[in-house]
């Protein structure tokens, strides 16, 4: 039985007692207490079921190293899988459930694969379930698949907010134990800005349950004088429930701080992503306790020795009443001391070395524990919980010498520093002999912005374990990270502390140390993905021997806890079947983060509505307000069309198109990018830009121009209008404003920075509308004010004046074919003149119109549209458009590239025009096809469509393709294949379908 | 996420400040350019393991283009300087040889 | 059937069970462990996916056995073990459609061919369209692959609820519009491709040598004639170049320069769940794509870094916009967790589209420039630079692919759907 003891309970608090349910029975813990804790004091030892065997899982750790202890969480909109049970705090109301089992966690059918153990070793299924081919996707992959995963799905959208930090320090400290507070304070008494964070609710670490004293005191009165101090320092933020998660380049640390994982009734986001720019980073994130391989290491009450005794002293929980220590080193008589000080019988202590332990095995003897040296488990019995051990020699293959009943297990295979953090941004490690374990190399520390340096370990996440060592390099930690910041040489010195007095530690890998295949066959490296010694020697005598092979193809490590446990017996496992030493077999890469972060954490507040913003013309409103249908085109909405009650949004473009060629209509163009470019050497570097010569265009004068990339490709076109002598106004595409913008800056700055020339993007200081159609004059006479008639200002000119009481500048240019006024306003009055216009417009049954009648309008006058025409793919040669290509300049971008010979190929597809020979639409995105098959056997295309439409001008569908010798072919018939195969045929004409000689723009 | 000082408004922007613009120095060829040095000019690429240097806009900044001395290796930076360059200035390329001695990109060293 | 592997050496369930019988103490290697040769007929530089591939259809299409595949670290660990395992071939170009379409195909059969269980699972592979621009993009995309013989269809915003019922469709920002469905795409599993192929070339008495960093490339009158390694001198009559992110730097050694540049690519993947979402999406105008694993972890992959990099650690603001973009389109992965994330090195052309090519040194032959999408094509790859290596000139698959396109101007460009409307 594991049970609550009437004393202990260090982090507890007994007065107030918190309900909650496990797998839906109900259960009491106390304030303090986590989910592991209240769950082992209610003798729910077991907690899961294994990844790969289903085997029973019971907690091994106390801490974010926990692979077993996860569970199901909350519900509904609050529901939340793979919660580990060592570092959930309990709340009143907490729902958990056991996972990874069907129908349930005592009875679970998927645990017939641990009979079938034998049959299924590592990568077993590389080599299996390859015949019949359809029956991996059909039977096989969904087998496994659902036997695989852990927890649950979640169902529905989550209902808690998360929110981003952005922070500076100086020195960022991660860990809050003795060597994280002391370090802080190092630092901080420099005077440079300090943020000290703690994953954990609790500040102190380890030490006040491994005891020891500093200056004369126990560790816990040196932890509380600390924290007193450090809190009323100034220039230090202390964090607790809050991770460092990863370490990136140039001093970029990520902190995930759970701000209410244990309070979830509170108000406020629940979690909290800190993205901290640190100049010095010092990890003090501690060790963790390492398993030994014996075999029935995985059963349920065999626990990490410090995980045990962490129950004990900080929950008050006892794990059993009979516990055999099994060990490699000193530190685990602590926990048998422990133990037995709190009434609980430790039968047998296992120390593998043959020399035994040092002052405190003598304090376990003086203690009346049996010890026994050279001694190992040979097996654990039981199946979900511990029920006697056998015991064999060390040195031998397992033969048993006794079998003693128990009900736990407490085993310590030595300790493993923390590197995680250091490791993330490149630090190396080194192999320490006497502690058997990879520490962090300073030598080769992470490097910064600088090449500096910017990581720095403290205590025994750097490999010390005595607390006066562990003390002393925290000091020295904080005084150079402080200093590295540029801090005061204050001298500060570390406190006196106890020193270690251990016997030295002896690595064992395997346990005993000739186990035979049975036994390794049953001892676990990776609890979580059930990876076993025997696996990882099958995969070496397989040839997979780099170490990422090796965990790739057993999976060791690739579970939740990334290995948190497993690695480093896993590495000297591989290590001692290819007879290599430890350091040359290396480790895996660490990884960010260092336990898994909340993906909402991740995204932050950006969601729904506010996820990407919107851009807004200052008309939106009334699109809002009158039904508009919205497309996304970049980051703004523009109207697809304005359906009126009952039209389908088809119904809806072919009103607002007849009506404009009928009367006159209203766009909202203000999304049009408009850039001015100014200054003496503004025209030569127009024509540098766009492949027409601009330089030579009139003040008060339009002219339509085409921009290609360096590569030869049309990447934008518009309207340029000169303003004056030195100064153009270009307009842009809607999608093209930011990034054309960005373009003429590259080459100002980047090329031709001696040329006089300024550009400023004023897209969004203008409203602009088009009043488009034969009554569009009328609409504009009747607002009143300057003369718009023909003579004062006819196609391609423009003019600034007054317009109904509005400054405007209206340009006479024309995307439809009709009667045209571009009308450009100050934004602030953009709305304004809309409802002006629209209010004008009445008597002439005025219309808005969306972006869908603009294309059709567009197409029924054949112009090309940037991105249906062209596709980054396509020059303007193809477009015909030669006449845009200027012939007297010696240069512009794009030219040269255009020279190429693919460039000038004549089998390049033209731009024509295509009509269906029975009137039909066709098909977006259809292509053409020729005769045949090429050498791969794809169809041969000869061209395809660009742009098509239902004309309703017209009645007919209307279309524009690419096709090859297109424009030589006019009149010929091409067919379209459809995605079904039927055919398509379409007559080659011009594109040019609607007023080919221009009359109605003109007038 | 990298910190780049703009030589500019000497702000230490970070990455999320900054578009990368690719391979500096380079030297246009236009109308009337052999093929090879067109290719060379549009496609070919240094790409090293080690010194690079490189162009970078302070585009949620300042809007200026400017130059990086950085290792992709490690990803330190010897200097930033002026996109209106021929060449490093002598302080980034004192700075590049104080920690890559010997160190060589096109024409520079 | 497949490889001539002799009934002991052959994997399947009764092996399996034999080897039970006696501990799995029976099992070979899965590949040799040689020292190199003085002189092979082929060396290939890279034990990737792209590399063993090359090598196993050198000696399977072209009876080319004496091959030597060299690598500087241990096979399949570049970006062969480091991507989201994704194989479509929807692609839009004529050339990419064919070797991207070879490839599906060859993955389709890969498992009985190498005796190696790959777990190609084709699950289907969704392309949301969340614009009316990416629609038509998708449209002529649906039209073109008829025409090339690649199985896809446009669905509508309906059917893609029905395929992934975790999607949001909804919006508010981007509303799903349809998709571009191809049933047959779908994923592998990234490692047993590099290890079956590579357990296929060692049976086939190819040499696969790891830990052998090619450091110099010799030549004699334009002519390769061997490469010097940290394990030696080595010989050779031909030279095939499948280094991936690394291409810039082997390619000076054979003197020569590439349109390519290194950059890095990150991925994440979630801790494992169960079984909720059974195709392949993604979402390219807000920059995601997310499939399940078989072991239940959500894999998700995002954009690039925009500068040179060699690290394999990529900026985290990509992971955060890629992240906050699914959960925007999955909102039940909020509550899920990021278990670990990383980045690989991936070599951009000036197109974003390979090169398997000639080169200007005679018998030096190069395939790299994969870019974002290297896994999906390893068979196609490898069976396109084998006939390449082989024959000295480009078969069919190869031929557009030429290092010599960006000089002529015969780009390959698939980034098509990322023009710009009105």
């Amino acid at each position: 039985m594991s049970t609550r003891l009437q004393t202990g309970g260090r982090l507890l608090d007994t007065s107030v007692a918190r309900e909650f349910t496990f797998n839906g029975k109900r259960m009491t813990g106390y304030d303090g207490d986590t989910l592991a804790s209240a769950l082992l004091a209610n003798d729910q030892m077991m907690v899961g079921r294994s990844f790969k065997y289903h085997r029973p899982r019971g907690v091994v750790a106390s801490g974010a190293e926990e692979p077993n202890g996860l569970v199901n969480m909350g519900e509904g909109a609050f529901f939340e899988p793979n919660q580990r049970v060592t570092t959930t705090e309990i709340f009143d109301g907490l729902k958990a459930t056991s996972q990874n089992h069907f129908p349930s966690l005592e009875f679970d059918i998927g645990a017939v694969n641990t009979y079938l153990s034998r049959f299924l070793p590592a990568g077993f299924y590389y080599k299996m379930f390859m015949y019949p081919r359809a029956f991996w996707k059909h039977v096989y992959e969904p087998f496994i698949r659902q036997s695989a995963g852990l927890g649950k799905a979640p169902k529905e959208m989550d209902a808690d907010r998360y929110e981003h930090f952005y922070a500076f320090y100086d020195v960022v400290v991660v860990g809050g134990g003795v060597a994280g507070l002391q370090a802080a304070k190092a630092a901080a008494l420099r005077g440079v800005k300090v943020l000290l964070m703690e994953q954990t609710a609790h500040w102190g670490g380890r030490a006040p349950v491994d005891g020891g004293d500093v200056d004369g005191a126990a560790a816990q009165v040196f932890v509380d004088t600390l924290v007193a101090e450090l809190s009323a320092m100034d220039n230090v933020v202390m964090k607790t429930r809050m991770m460092g998660a990863g370490v990136y380049d140039h001093g970029y640390l990520l902190g995930y701080e759970r701000v209410r994982d244990h309070a979830p009734k509170v108000k406020g986001p629940r979690h909290r992503l800190w993205r901290i720019r640190a100049g010095q980073i010092i990890t003090a994130t501690g060790a963790i306790e390492r398993p030994l391989s014996f075999a029935g290491n995985d059963i349920p009450g065999v626990m990490l020795a410090s995980a045990l005794r962490d129950y004990v002293v900080n929950y008050g929980v006892s794990i059993g009443d009979r516990t055999v220590v099994v060990t490699n080193n000193d530190d685990a008589y602590r926990t048998a001391l422990i133990l037995k000080n709190a009434g609980l019988e430790v039968p047998v202590i296992l120390d593998a070395r043959a020399g035994g332990g040092g002052a405190l095995a003598q304090a376990a003897r003086d203690a009346g524990i049996r010890v026994e040296n050279g001694k190992a488990i040979a097996k654990v019995k039981g199946g979900k919980r511990v029920k006697s051990v056998a015991i064999c020699a060390q040195a031998g293959e397992g033969s048993v010498l006794e079998e003693i009943e128990c009900d736990a297990v407490a085993m310590s295979g030595g300790w493993s520093p923390v590197v995680h953090l250091w490791s993330h941004c490149g630090g190396k490690l080194v192999w320490d002999d006497a502690d058997a374990m990879f520490r962090p190399n300073p030598e080769k520390a992470p490097t910064g912005e600088k090449g500096e340096a910017f990581v720095l370990t403290a205590g025994s996440a750097s490999g010390h374990f005595g607390l006066d060592a562990i003390l002393q390099d925290a000091t020295d930690a904080g005084k150079t990270a402080a200093a590295q910041m540029g801090g005061k040489p204050v001298d500060v010195i570390a406190p006196a502390a106890s020193a270690r007095n251990e016997a030295p530690l002896e690595p064992v890998w395997m346990m005993p140390q000739g186990a035979n295949i049975k036994l390794r066959m049953k001892a676990w490296l990776d609890f979580q993905n059930d990876v076993k010694v025997s696996d990882v020697q099958l995969a070496a005598q397989e040839g997979f021997e780099s170490v990422e092979h090796t965990k790739r193809y057993t999976t060791l490590g690739m579970a939740t806890d990334q290995g948190k446990l497993s690695n480093i017996n896993g590495l000297a496992t591989l290590a001692g079947a290819l007879n290599a030493p430890i350091e040359k077999v290396g480790t895996t890469t660490f990884r960010p983060p260092y336990t898994p972060i909340s993906m909402a954490s991740i995204a932050g507040s950006a969601r729904a509505e506010v996820f990407q913003p919107i851009r807004n013309t200052p008309i939106q409103a009334w699109h809002d307000a009158n039904g508009a249908y919205f497309e996304p085109v970049g980051h703004w909405r523009r109207p697809y069309c304005f359906p009126r009650t009952g039209e389908t949004h088809a119904q809806a473009v072919e009103r607002e198109i007849l009506q404009t060629r009928k009367s006159v209509g209203l766009l909202d163009a203000s999304t049009l990018g408009k850039i001015i470019v100014k200054g003496p050497d503004a025209g030569k570097f127009l024509d540098m830009l766009y492949t027409n010569m601009m330089s030579t265009l009139k003040p008060g004068k339009c002219r339509y121009g085409l921009m290609c990339s360096e590569n030869g490709f049309l990447s934008d076109d518009g309207v340029v209008a000169r303003i004056d002598e030195d100064t153009f106004l270009c307009h842009t595409t809607t999608g093209g404003a930011d990034r054309i913008h960005a373009h003429m800056e590259e080459w100002l700055q980047t090329e031709w920075w001696d040329w006089k020339v300024y550009t400023a993007n004023i897209t969004e200081q203008l409203a602009q509308v088009a009043v488009v159609g034969p009554d569009a004059r009328k609409v504009l006479e009747k607002l009143g004010g300057m003369d718009v008639s023909k003579d004062s200002l006819a196609f391609m000119e423009w003019k600034d004046g007054v317009l109904g009481g509005f400054d405007a500048r209206v340009y006479r240019i024309s995307f439809s074919g009709e009667l045209s006024y571009e009308i450009a306003v100050p934004a602030s009055q953009g709305r304004a003149f809309w409802d002006a216009l629209m209010d004008a417009g009445k008597e002439f049954d005025v219309m808005p119109y969306g972006t869908e009648a603009l294309h059709v309008m567009r197409a029924e006058k054949g112009f090309i549209m940037i991105g249906d025409e062209t596709d980054g793919t396509v020059i303007p040669q193809d477009l015909g458009l030669h006449w845009a290509l200027s012939k007297k300049k010696e240069d512009y971008l794009g030219k040269r590239a255009q020279e190429r010979s693919h460039m000038v190929d004549p089998e390049r597809w033209k731009l024509v025009g295509l009509e269906t020979l029975d009137g039909s639409v066709l098909p977006d995105g259809a292509y053409a096809v020729g005769e045949g098959h090429n050498a791969n056997g794809q169809r041969n295309m000869i061209g395809r469509v660009t742009s098509t439409y239902y004309s309703p001008t017209l009645g007919r569908g209307i279309a524009m393709g690419l096709i090859k010798h297109g424009p030589d072919r006019m009149g010929e018939v091409v067919e379209f294949p459809k995605i079904d195969g039927t055919l398509i045929k379409a007559r080659i004409v011009d594109q040019v379908f609607y007023d080919k000689n221009g009359d109605k723009q003109n007038v | 996420m990298l910190i780049l000082e703009c030589p500019y408004c000497g702000v230490r922007a970070e990455e999320t400040e900054l578009h990368a613009g690719g391979e500096a120095h380079l030297k246009r060829f236009g109308p009337g350019s052999s093929d090879d040095d067109f290719e060379g000019y549009l496609f070919a690429r240094e790409n090293p393991k080690g010194v690079h240097l490189e162009r970078w806009r302070h585009v949620n900044g300042c809007g200026k283009w400017f130059h990086a001395a950085r290792c992709t290796m490690t990803l330190e930076v010897f200097g930033t300087y002026k996109a209106q360059s021929f060449e490093p200035p002598q302080n980034v390329k004192d700075a590049i040889s104080a920690k890559r001695p010997g160190w060589s990109w096109r024409n520079f060293s | 059937m497949g490889t001539g592997f002799d009934v002991m050496k052959r994997y399947s369930v009764f092996a399996v069970a034999r080897e039970a019988a006696r501990y799995h103490t029976g099992w070979e290697r899965a590949w040799r462990s040689p020292m190199p040769k003085k002189k092979y007929d082929a060396i290939i530089i890279g034990a990737g996916g792209h590399g063993l591939a090359t090598a196993y259809y050198l000696g399977k299409n072209y009876g080319i056995t004496n091959v030597a595949i060299l690598e500087k670290g241990w096979l399949g660990g570049g970006n062969t073990g480091r991507n989201t395992t994704i194989i479509r071939s929807n692609y839009l170009q004529d050339p990419s459609a064919a070797i991207y379409e070879k490839a599906r195909s060859l993955y389709e059969t890969m498992s009985q061919d190498l005796n190696y269980n790959v777990m190609f699972s084709p699950r289907g592979v969704m392309m949301l369209a969340q614009t009316e621009h990416e629609v038509r993009g998708y449209l002529r995309t649906a039209h073109a692959n008829a025409l090339q013989g690649v199985s896809t269809e446009f669905i509508t915003p309906k059917r893609v609820k029905e395929l992934v019922p975790i999607m949001n469709i909804d919006g508010p920002r981007y509303p799903v519009l349809g998709a571009l469905w191809q049933p047959r795409g779908g994923t592998a599993r990234h490692d047993a491709v590099a290890w079956g192929y590579a357990r296929a070339c060692s049976d086939m008495g190819m040499d696969v040598i790891q830990q052998c960093e090619v450091t110099a490339v010799r030549r004699e009158g334009g002519k390769v004639v061997g490469v010097d390694t940290t394990k030696g001198s080595i010989d050779c009559n031909k030279l095939g170049i499948v280094v991936a992110g690394n291409s810039g730097v082997v390619a000076e050694m054979s003197g020569f320069r590439l349109p390519v540049e290194s950059l890095a690519l990150q991925a994440l993947v979630s801790e494992p769940i169960k079984p909720c979402m059974d195709v392949v999406v993604m979402a390219n105008t807000v920059h995601g794509y997310m499939s399940q694993s078989d072991k239940g972890e959500m894999v998700i992959g995002g954009g690039t870094d925009g500068f040179n990099n060699y690290t394999q650690r990529g900026s985290f603001h990509h992971i955060e916009e890629t992240v906050r973009a699914l959960v925007e389109t999955f909102p039940m992965i909020s509550r899920l967790k990021m278990l670990r994330q990383w980045g690989g090195i991936v070599d951009m052309t000036g197109d974003r589209s390979p090169i398997i090519s000639k080169t200007p040194v005679e018998n030096v032959f190069i395939n790299c420039g994969w870019g974002t999408g290297g896994f999906k094509a390893i068979p196609g790859s490898g069976w396109a630079m084998a006939e390449l290596m082989a024959k000295g000139e480009p078969g069919p698959l190869a031929e557009e692919f030429r290092m010599t396109r960006f000089r002529e101007g015969q780009f390959i460009d698939e980034s098509v759907a990322a023009g710009v409307a009105h």
